[in-house]
């Protein structure tokens, strides 16, 4: 065993060999000047002041530029719906602003990795400087990303808050939103294996549907009117299902033991197309529905219309559309519920939202 | 037979050997014991040596991921077309359970904290093996017996678990499920789940105790901080998980009522109960990942880790708030404090982002050189920047009402795991074979491998942002044609293949290997952690020899005494001039 | 000892004040018990690490200059190959396919588990294999 060594043996002795495979030997490698002699590195404070520049204009860029494109009134979509409710365009305003910053974030870092990747590749043998912190810079980078974080947060307070809001059930005094007073109505959205059930308790029409499989079927359809509040009171017979509206960029699970209630304000006509998407057995899949959204006149049309055809709240009969044409699915093996409709159970009292 | 073992000697510089990097002769000094032992497939079952139960664990783990991975590929084949009828319903929904179940219970995380940390933390710690080597075997033991369990569920009547990984109840309670196959999921969660306990309290036990002269915590390797916090995750989220699954066997057969309405139970408790332990169960996955690439990084680029108490407070500050965003997988139910969780939620991004400003400040200014490792890496760092920002979109309620489970959640959760799990954990993996094994791995395969994967992740996970945008949810074995949906899948799909093509070329090399070796020597990669020290394998008990300790670099300090960036005045001060390239002004002590 | 247990009580510090935090917003039970949990996690073993830190010496490994030297001895013992840890995996396998299969898997299980214990234990007190 020889004499323990020191650290004054390491820092006097210079190794002569390398221990890589791999990389050149360090015969060529230059030390690095004892910083103790020499004078502070000047490309440290231009970097400092390159990157402090840079700095101001970066984050200038990640707060600005969402915030002028929302002041323009100009949203990308970035693939999604601008929405057709009302709570729906809230969201996609927010979505579309939060996607913008993170492109701008995102984009940022990326390039700077790959641009590091490219500047920094291996040039020649010599040692780089073995720095290990910037106390500046690794502040600049922990508070700017809170500031980010509680801008984004800010606004996803503010637009929640919209989005979930729901008039009182007797809607004549004022709520908040844009259709605060509007007349509303109380739909009952039964989710079951594997299809829905719509009950308009104040209208006395219900209409069922379940699983399909067929083309360019899309399940029962529920029709709204525009410009009215639907107040949806969401619950499950069986499993967890997720009621979703691509077109309302919105969902909810429909629970069981768990009453959710939520309000929506469709914004024009037309017919959206719904599906589950909490997963829940063997024809999650085919658990379709969709919301046809008319004027208020034809609202009052069709619902009496259905009620003479006999699709009330108490009937077990449904809609046209909603008999699933002959397929060839085969008794399910695991599946536990059978595949008619079972008569919903009376919606329970709504408690106050 | 239970050993004692001695502290190495202090290595000379006459010892160490010569060009090759060596080291001293370690066969013929170490008369403390023999090699005598079971050999062959007794050595197998009987070792408890960290090297060969995290050499098993690898093996084990990489196994579970092709096979996940090839119902991967039948998942994607199914969706190329509307309405396929590739396979039946019962059995799409079996795949994408036992897909999911497979990579997150039974890959990614035994693969980080039972493969790689477990030959790599005690070499790291400078320990001779881990604190509980009994206990390390069982680990493996049970994490064995958890894979064969689950993976039987496809031999018995009604097939394997079908109710995704989550298992949500009521769907998971035997009204919805009957059948032995979700039962066999959850005593494998079971075992698995104290298989992973086992190998948390072994790897706070060992970093905790077992670390050499001189190696202070804060002389870490952020590997080993990170694989501390790991653990610490695994002691706080796993005995939740199998709390959970206790709760739900009894549910199944037992007749209690925890999460069925009827009888007063609450299904929302299960997602309670499972999340709590989900999500620091993917940062459990994530952490080892992270600490693999930041050891990783510095290697390759010639410059100590940027920021290194950064990095550690980061990580613990990921840990800590990732304990506390649970609900966010339940904003839809609509009885959640969403306030609270989404504040959480969009906090962790200020750690990761000083996380990825490290990483760039590691590669900063340095000498950069992209073997396989490098490139993996890198890989990782742009595939999780977009995960990773994706995942702040999420943690907004109400665009968490228009994405949740959809395919646009689908493509986020991939585009983190596969950054972190694959590119990362290939990158860990390719960095450390020859530490393991004592030979190299072919370059060129490995750049094959990383493109393939690299160039297939994108072309497969982008179209599925879309494709939740537009309204695709998850979990369908089928859609319709008149969605509009077709073309990205398509695309999807085909990207798919590309990445299950890719790992060929790993298979090939990992043959190549073998059956060609190319010696390693005991740094092949000029690293600087204290594991390149010893040789490559390592020796029984890992050291005959330890360098001094002066700083988080050890074998770099020794290799390279004039480029150390941290130095350490021994108390007195009539040694040693300060060193290195720090940037203090002239005089400064350091 | 202090970093250690400084990382634990750290743990316990921050659970706790999220619990309190959580009880307070949302009043939802089974969040709040797994934070509280969670806090005695932290705070039990940080705790006791902590007493210790002022009960013993410097360790070598947390001493910046140590030598190898100051830490020359016994490092602890480490017990080589074993079977038992086979046998007892195995025998907690059986176990939980018991519940899967019905009880007749139970006394394989049982017997497994029973003579891995009794082994580890004889193998532990003597020093070497059975």
């Amino acid at each position: 065993m020889g004499t323990p060594l020191t650290w004054a043996d390491v820092g006097s002795r210079r190794r002569s060999f390398s221990t890589s495979n791999y990389l050149p030997s360090p015969a060529s490698v230059i030390a690095v000047t004892d910083p103790s002699t020499g004078p502070i590195d000047p490309s440290q404070s231009r970097l400092r002041r390159v990157l402090g520049v840079r700095r101001r204009w970066t984050t200038a860029l990640i707060i600005g530029a969402p915030l002028l494109l929302a002041g323009c009134n100009w949203y990308p979509s970035y693939g999604a719906d601008p929405g057709a409710t009302e709570q729906g365009h809230n969201t996609f305003k927010l979505y579309s602003g939060m996607m913008t910053t993170g492109i701008v974030v995102g984009g940022l870092v990326a390039v700077l990795i790959i641009w590091t990747v490219f500047r920094y590749r291996r040039r020649s043998d010599e040692m780089p400087r073995q720095f290990h912190e910037n106390g500046l810079v690794e502040l600049i980078y922990t508070v700017v990303p809170v500031i980010i974080v509680g801008v984004l947060f800010y606004f996803t307070v503010v637009t929640e808050n919209g989005v979930d809001a729901t008039q009182p059930v007797n809607a004549t005094t004022a709520s908040t939103g844009s259709t605060a007073g509007s007349p509303v109505v109380d739909i009952t959205v039964t989710a079951f294996q594997w299809g829905w059930r719509f009950d308009y308790t104040g209208l006395n029409v219900g209409v069922v549907g379940e699983t399909t499989n067929g083309p360019n079927n899309h399940g029962p359809q529920m029709v709204v009117p525009v410009g009215e509040t639907l107040q949806i009171t969401l619950v499950s017979n069986d499993t967890i299902h997720g009621f979703y509206l691509r077109d309302f960029n919105f969902s909810r699970y429909a629970q069981p033991g768990v009453i959710n209630m939520f309000d929506l304000n469709v914004l024009r006509t037309g017919t959206f197309d719904g599906q589950c998407t909490q997963f829940c057995g063997l024809y999650h899949s085919e658990m379709l529905f969709s919301i046809r959204a008319v004027s208020p006149a034809d609202f009052e049309t069709w619902a009496s219309a259905e009620v003479a055809a006999g699709h009330t709240l108490q009937g077990s009969g449904s809609g046209a559309e909603n008999n699933p044409p002959p397929n060839t699915r085969t008794t399910p093996a695991s599946a536990g519920t059978s595949a008619t409709p079972t008569t919903p159970a009376t919606p329970k009292a709504k408690a106050s939202a | 037979m239970t050993t004692t073992v001695e502290r190495p000697e202090v290595i000379t510089p006459e010892e160490l050997g010569g060009p090759d990097g060596h080291g001293p002769d370690v066969q013929h000094g170490d008369a403390h014991h023999g090699h005598e032992g079971p050999s062959g497939i007794l050595n197998w079952l009987t070792s408890t040596d960290h090297k060969v139960i995290g050499k098993s664990y690898m093996i084990t783990s990489l196994v579970t991921f092709f096979i996940a991975g090839l119902m991967a590929m039948v998942i994607r084949s199914q969706l190329l077309d509307p309405h396929t009828s590739l396979v039946s319903y019962q059995t799409y929904n079996e795949l994408f359970t036992m897909h999911g179940s497979l990579m997150m219970y039974l890959f990614a995380g035994p693969f980080a904290f039972g493969g790689l940390a477990n030959y790599i933390i005690p070499l790291q710690v400078g320990a001779p093996d881990m604190a509980f080597p009994r206990l390390n075997a069982l680990s493996y033991w049970l994490y064995l017996g958890g894979v064969i369990t689950m993976l039987s569920g496809f031999l018995v009547a009604g097939g394997a678990a079908s109710f995704g990984w989550v298992s949500y109840a009521p769907l998971s309670e035997a009204t919805n499920s009957p059948g032995a196959g979700a039962d066999l999921w959850l005593m494998a969660l079971a075992l698995t789940g104290f298989s992973a306990i086992f190998t948390g309290v072994n790897l706070v036990a060992t970093i905790f105790y077992l670390r050499a002269p001189g190696m202070t915590m804060f002389r870490l390797p952020v590997f080993s901080w990170n694989m501390l916090v790991t653990a610490i995750l695994i002691l706080i989220a796993f005995p939740v998980l199998f709390a959970a699954v206790v709760m739900l066997f009894c549910d199944r057969h037992f007749g209690t009522h925890i999460f069925t309405v009827q009888g007063g139970g609450s299904p929302v408790l299960w997602q309670h109960l499972f999340w709590f332990f989900g999500h620091p169960e993917v940062y459990i996955l994530a952490l080892p990942y992270f600490g693999m690439v930041t050891d990783i990084l510095p290697v390759f680029s010639r410059k100590p880790v940027f920021g290194y108490k950064g990095m550690v407070f980061a990580t613990m500050s990921i840990a800590g708030l990732s304990t506390g965003v649970w609900a966010h997988h339940m904003f839809t139910t609509g009885v959640v404090l969403l306030p609270f969780f989404s504040l959480l939620s969009y906090l962790i991004a200020v750690p990761t982002g000083i996380k990825f400003f490290n990483w760039i400040g590691t590669m900063w200014r340095g000498q950069l050189s992209f073997q396989t490792p490098m490139l993996f890496s890198i890989g990782f760092l742009l595939i999780f920047l977009v995960g990773g920002v994706t995942g702040v979109l999420l943690a907004s309620p109400p665009v968490d009402f228009m994405t949740h489970d959809t395919y646009f959640v689908v493509a986020h959760f991939h585009n983190v795991l596969i950054g972190t799990a694959v590119m990362a954990g290939f990158a860990g993996f390719y960095f450390w074979y020859p530490k393991m094994f004592g030979r190299m791995l072919r370059e060129g395969l490995g750049k094959l491998h990383f493109w393939f994967l690299f160039i297939g992740f994108w072309v497969a996970f982008m179209p599925q942002y879309l494709l939740g945008l537009h309204g695709m949810p998850r979990r369908v074995a089928s859609y319709a044609p008149d969605t509009g949906w077709t073309t990205l899948n398509v695309i999807s799909t085909l990207g798919a293949y590309i990445v299950g093509f890719s790992f060929f070329f790993f298979l090939i090399n990992l043959w190549v290997s073998w059956r060609k070796p190319v010696p390693a020597g005991s740094n092949p990669w000029d690293g600087h952690g204290l594991e390149w020290f010893t040789t490559s394998p390592p020796p029984h008990h890992n050291y005959t020899h330890l360098p001094p300790i002066r700083s988080e670099r050890p074998t770099w300090d020794y290799n390279h005494p004039e480029h150390r960036s941290i130095v350490h005045k021994p108390k007195d001060k009539a040694s040693a001039p300060s060193g290195g390239g720090t940037k203090e002004p002239a005089g400064a002590a350091s | 000892m202090k970093v250690e247990s400084l990382i634990l009580l750290a743990v316990a510090v921050f659970f706790g004040i999220i619990g309190v935090v959580y009880w307070f917003t949302s009043y939802e039970d089974a969040g709040f018990l797994m934070l509280i949990g969670a806090t005695l996690l932290g705070l039990l073993p940080g705790s006791y690490y902590l007493w210790w830190t002022y009960h013993m010496k410097l360790r070598p490994e947390e001493n910046p200059d140590a030598t190898i030297e100051e830490s020359a001895g016994v490092i602890d013992a480490f017990p080589g190959s074993s079977i038992w840890p086979f046998i007892l995996g195995m025998g907690a396998m059986f176990a939980t396919l018991t519940f899967v299969f019905g009880l007749w898997m139970a006394p394989i299980a049982g017997a497994l588990i029973l003579s891995a214990l009794i082994g580890v234990t004889v193998e532990s007190r003597r020093g070497g294999a059975v």
